[in-house]
């Protein structure tokens, strides 16, 4: 929340109520760079650095905290709000749940202005033409200002609505993902950690839906011991929210950073994937046909080309990354596998790594110690 | 994990082979008459050590066995005294050698051992490059004796000069004494072999050890790689092959070097042309001391060299030639095995987060390198050319022992234990002095069919890879390098032991030898000499290969071994290559048969028999 409270300080006038011109409503990703935080959140900025890093991203949009300040202020919902999280014990988790409960009805049954209703549908007709296909699906995510930072994460506590096609759909869409900020578990977190209700802000990210063939999660460190050299890829079938939710075991891969070869690898019984319903349009969880249970759902050049854009990725941070990926199956191999969202690993970057060095650093004192206590057998 | 008693093991004899014991050292025995002793092998683990006898032994080829329990455990327990480590112990069933690391249990003794330790390996960590060179000196000089050794035959009547030197000896006495000596030289040649291979195999467990401390996940292979591109004497035989191949081309024979496969016949043809001659020159250069290297593994005495067997460097010639005809070149890519070499010692390094790792891992790296060659060259030198020469100088007391009706042939000799040689050699001697025939002449060669049968016998039986109690904690180096003996290959021994049926078996897995995924035809080749049935592209399944294997590799498309691990010869040879290698795979000659359609994951060590 540090740099969100910068943002504070570096403009004492308070744009929302002045209505000062400078910050944008909506944005691109494509001009968004990490220093975006503040305006688009965590993973859109994180999406803007990725598509200037030349990182292959699905194009989109955000609506901006400004966009956000604005909705909360323009019917004075955040009075609101307030009022409603006042006196609330953040201990109490009855409590919390009805006051969260009121407080996203009212949030998701507020129209935007016809300001930002224009604004959004601007950038989706654009985002369709660009994609040249009319209405097209686009993945609804919130971008919170506090998420994804190292030392903040909580990651998955705010809503994500697949394949939403339709200006109305996605408006609807938006208010959701903007209502989610207020779920029992993300107010009592915030009373916690002592965020005021001024420091919150979301923006909420509008992304090309992948049709994935397949998806699913990377880390650019070992997520269970914390090994630098390898880069770990979990898939399934569809789109990557089964990985994500932890709904199936997904197939497995460690694969050497250095050399881009796969070291290890498990394929798994993967029962659902999430897909589209072509005929509601909407997005859904299916049973695997039986035959394809146990198939790889990603091939092997597809896992080396997807580790080497790993290995690019944390180039460019400078940092290992958790990191979303699908592969689009309307596109040819080559090009067809793209990053949905990346951020800083978080666990194993906390912990201060002990030397696995001996105290006297020569060979001859790392023998003498590697010799007393010996390889554990069993 | 459970493992069979070993008394019970050995309690169910092969029907036939009763009595085999007589057959090898006394002390070799798993015992029942000796409550301590027979608790003490109960409480022990012990492993079949399958990497260095893939076979039972004979008797006469236990001296390498004798000579190694004795030279390995002197140097960890009485010269370098390593704190926690006294020898290794050895005991045999059925002709298959069970070994097992002897810890020191007493914390105060391992303390007091400690500061011994670290100056005697310190020193000669210190002052490897000086030591090594001082080895090379006292090895060529030991393998010069041996050249030199006379195994003398009994004369009729001795030469006039006995008495006009007035020598004082006679030939009978010089055949105990040079038999003696050459048994002495054999375990001398050992000494040596073990004065810095110990030390050796430990800054390279602990390299590894340590590059696996920084990055769990890192393969074996990798941390070999990162000491891979240093020159070594091991490759030189088959560097002479490939100068010999150009040489034949350049010179215009390369069609007569080629036209049969029978060496006697091409060289015949070779000397009836000038050119020829030339090139007979080069091979006879090249052959001393290059072609005294092992077709196998050298421990054996039915593995013969390339000078003993010249079909097969023939063959690896006749292949270079024809790879350099195609226009393929046969150099070795030593550069691009260095850039690569490089490129990932610098990106691991790069990975690591603290300046005192880092540092650690450059003087281990270091360390590494230093006794590198040595431990890749000490093979040349003991395994490949002493032993080559050894063996045939054995042969020569086997003609002896022919000649006065000991043994019925020459290749008899193996089946008698040293000790029974030195005896037997003691009755042709005294007969022969005396003019009476040797008592040996009808007992032993019945025996030696009675042995022979139980050889067979034991050639069929399958070696059970690990009997006794499994350790919590093994800090023998060796146990761990060379045999592989952890947590997972002991998994991996408990599960082979359940497989009743091996054509039942559609994977299998080893050690991720050398990277990469091939599909392709098996070949089977149980000994060098099969390798010429070698399609291009097949995949090579071997019970473990050596450096005359080498132009092998020329042509196949992945290899799979039996025993080894990512330091042994194959893994070693198709990281260079580009090829993907599993190796210890335990059983893959058994399971595996010719012509079947295998998948290889050099990566990962998984093999899929396709169909």
């Amino acid at each position: 929340m540090a740099s969100a409270a910068s943002v504070m300080e570096r403009t004492p006038v308070d744009p929302v109520k002045t209505g000062l011109p400078g910050l944008p409503i909506v944005c691109w990703f494509e001009d968004c760079r990490k220093e975006s935080v503040p305006l688009v959140g965590g993973k859109c900025s994180s999406l803007g650095e990725l598509i200037n890093a030349g990182v292959r991203v699905p194009p989109g949009f955000a609506l901006t905290t400004e966009g956000y300040r604005r909705f909360m202020a323009d019917a004075e919902i955040d009075r609101e709000v307030a009022s409603l999280l006042a006196g609330v014990d953040a201990q109490d988790f009855e409590a919390l749940e009805k006051t969260s409960v009121r407080i996203r009805a009212v949030i998701e049954a507020q129209p935007f202005s016809i300001e930002i209703e224009d604004l959004v549908a601007e950038c989706y007709r654009k985002l369709a033409l660009r994609c040249c296909m009319p209405a097209v699906p686009v993945a609804v995510r919130s971008s919170a200002t506090a998420e994804d930072l190292p030392g903040a994460s909580f990651a998955g506590q705010q809503d994500t609505y697949l394949w939403i096609r339709g200006v109305d759909e996605l408006l609807h869409h938006m208010r959701r993902c903007i209502s989610s900020l207020y779920t029992g578990r993300a107010i009592a977190y915030r009373a916690n950690k002592g965020f005021g209700a001024e420091q919150v802000a979301i923006s909420v990210g509008v992304q090309k839906m992948a049709n994935s063939v397949t998806a699913g999660v990377m880390f650019t460190i070992h997520p269970a011991n914390g090994d630098r050299s390898v880069i770990v890829i979990d898939s399934n079938f569809g789109f990557g929210e089964s990985v994500v939710s932890g709904e199936v075991t997904p197939d497995h891969f460690v694969v050497n950073k250095i050399t881009l070869d796969i070291i290890d690898r498990t394929i798994s019984q993967k029962q659902i994937c999430y897909t589209v319903d072509p005929k509601t349009q909407t997005a859904q969880a299916i049973e695997v046909p039986f035959e394809r249970q146990r198939v790889q759902s990603l091939i092997d050049d597809e896992i080396t080309e997807l580790a080497w854009m790993g290995k690019q990725i944390e180039k460019h941070y400078g940092r290992p990354m958790d990191i979303e990926w699908a592969v689009d199956k309307d596109l040819p191999a080559g090009g067809n596998i793209f990053i949905l969202q990346a951020r800083p690993e978080t666990v194993w970057s906390e912990k201060s790594q002990r030397a696995a060095a001996s105290p006297g650093g020569s060979a001859m004192d790392y023998i003498l110690s590697g010799f007393l206590t010996g390889k554990k057998v069993s | 994990m459970k493992f069979p008693v070993p008394h019970d093991i050995k309690a169910k004899t092969i029907p036939g082979t009763e009595g085999w014991e007589r057959m090898y050292p006394y002390q070799y025995q798993f015992v029942t008459d000796d409550p301590v002793r027979n608790q003490y092998e109960k409480d022990t683990f012990w492993f079949y050590d399958g990497l260095h006898y893939p076979e039972p032994l004979y008797p006469f080829d236990t001296i390498w066995d004798e000579a190694w329990f004795l030279a390995l455990s002197q140097f960890n327990n009485r010269i370098f005294m390593v704190p926690p480590v006294r020898g290794i112990d050895h005991r045999m069933i059925n002709g298959y050698v069970y070994i097992s690391p002897v810890p020191v249990k007493d914390p105060a003794e391992i303390g007091s051992r400690v500061p011994n330790f670290m100056e005697r390996a310190g020193y000669y960590y210190k002052n490897w490059d000086a030591l090594e060179a001082k080895w090379k000196i006292k090895m060529e000089a030991t393998i010069r004796e041996l050249e030199a050794l006379q195994i003398p035959r009994l004369a009729q009547m001795e030469d006039l000069a006995v008495v006009t030197d007035a020598i004082g000896e006679s030939k009978g006495y010089h055949l105990l004494k040079n038999y003696d000596d050459l048994i002495n030289l054999g375990i001398k040649c050992w000494q040596y072999h073990f004065e810095f291979l110990n030390l050796g195999y430990a800054a390279y467990v602990f390299f590894l050890d340590f590059a696996q401390k920084l990055f769990p996940s890192i393969p074996a292979q990798r941390v070999t790689q990162m000491i891979s591109g240093i020159d070594v004497i091991m490759y030189q035989p088959d560097e002479e092959l490939k100068k010999l191949a150009r040489k034949a081309i350049e010179l215009g024979v390369d069609s007569v070097v080629t036209f049969s496969q029978e060496w006697t016949e091409v060289e015949a043809a070779l000397k009836k042309l000038p050119k020829g001659v030339e090139w007979l020159t080069s091979l006879t250069l090249a052959r001393e001391p290059w072609f005294n290297i092992s077709t196998g593994t050298g421990w054996y005495h039915q593995d013969r060299s390339w000078n003993d067997q010249m079909n097969v460097p023939l063959s690896g010639i006749a292949t270079y030639i024809g790879k350099v005809k195609q226009g393929i070149s046969i150099d070795r890519p030593t550069e691009k095995v260095r850039a690569e070499r490089d490129r990932i010692t610098a990106e691991y390094r790069d990975l690591i987060e603290k300046e005192e790792d880092r540092k650690q891992f450059d003087e281990l790296l270091g360390c590494a390198k230093t006794v590198f060659p040595y431990v890749e060259n000490h093979l040349f030198y003991v395994e490949h050319w002493f032993h080559s020469v050894f063996w045939n100088k054995m042969r020569e007391v086997g003609a002896i022992m022919k000649e006065h009706g000991v043994i019925e042939d020459v290749e008899d000799i193996w089946l008698l234990r040293r000790d029974e040689i030195k005896s037997a050699l003691w009755d042709i001697v005294t007969a022969w002095a005396t003019g009476v025939t040797p008592r040996g002449a009808t007992t032993w060669p019945k025996e030696i069919v009675w042995r022979k049968g139980v050889m067979q016998k034991f050639k069929e039986w399958s070696a059970p890879p690990a009997i006794g109690t499994a350790p919590e904690v093994i800090q023998e180096p060796f146990t761990i390098v060379l045999w592989g003996v952890t947590n997972k290959s002991l998994a991996d021994w408990a599960a082979v032991q359940e497989v009743k049926d091996p054509s039942s078996i559609t994977e299998l897995r080893g050690s991720a030898g050398s990277p990469g995924i091939v599909e392709g035809k098996a070949r089977v080749c149980k000994t060098v000499s099969e390798v010429g049935q070698l399609q291009e592209g097949e995949i090579l399944v071997a019970p473990t290969t050596s450096p005359s294997w080498a132009p092998a590799f020329a042509k196949i498309g992945a290899c799979i071994t039996d025993v080894g691990g990512v330091m042994s010869h194959a893994a070693i040879v198709c990281r260079e290559y580009g090829l993907p290698a599993v190796v210890g795979t335990g059983h893959a000659t058994k399971v595996i048969k010719t012509g079947m359609m295998l998948r290889v994951d050099g990566s990962t060590g998984a093999i899929t028999i396709v169909r």
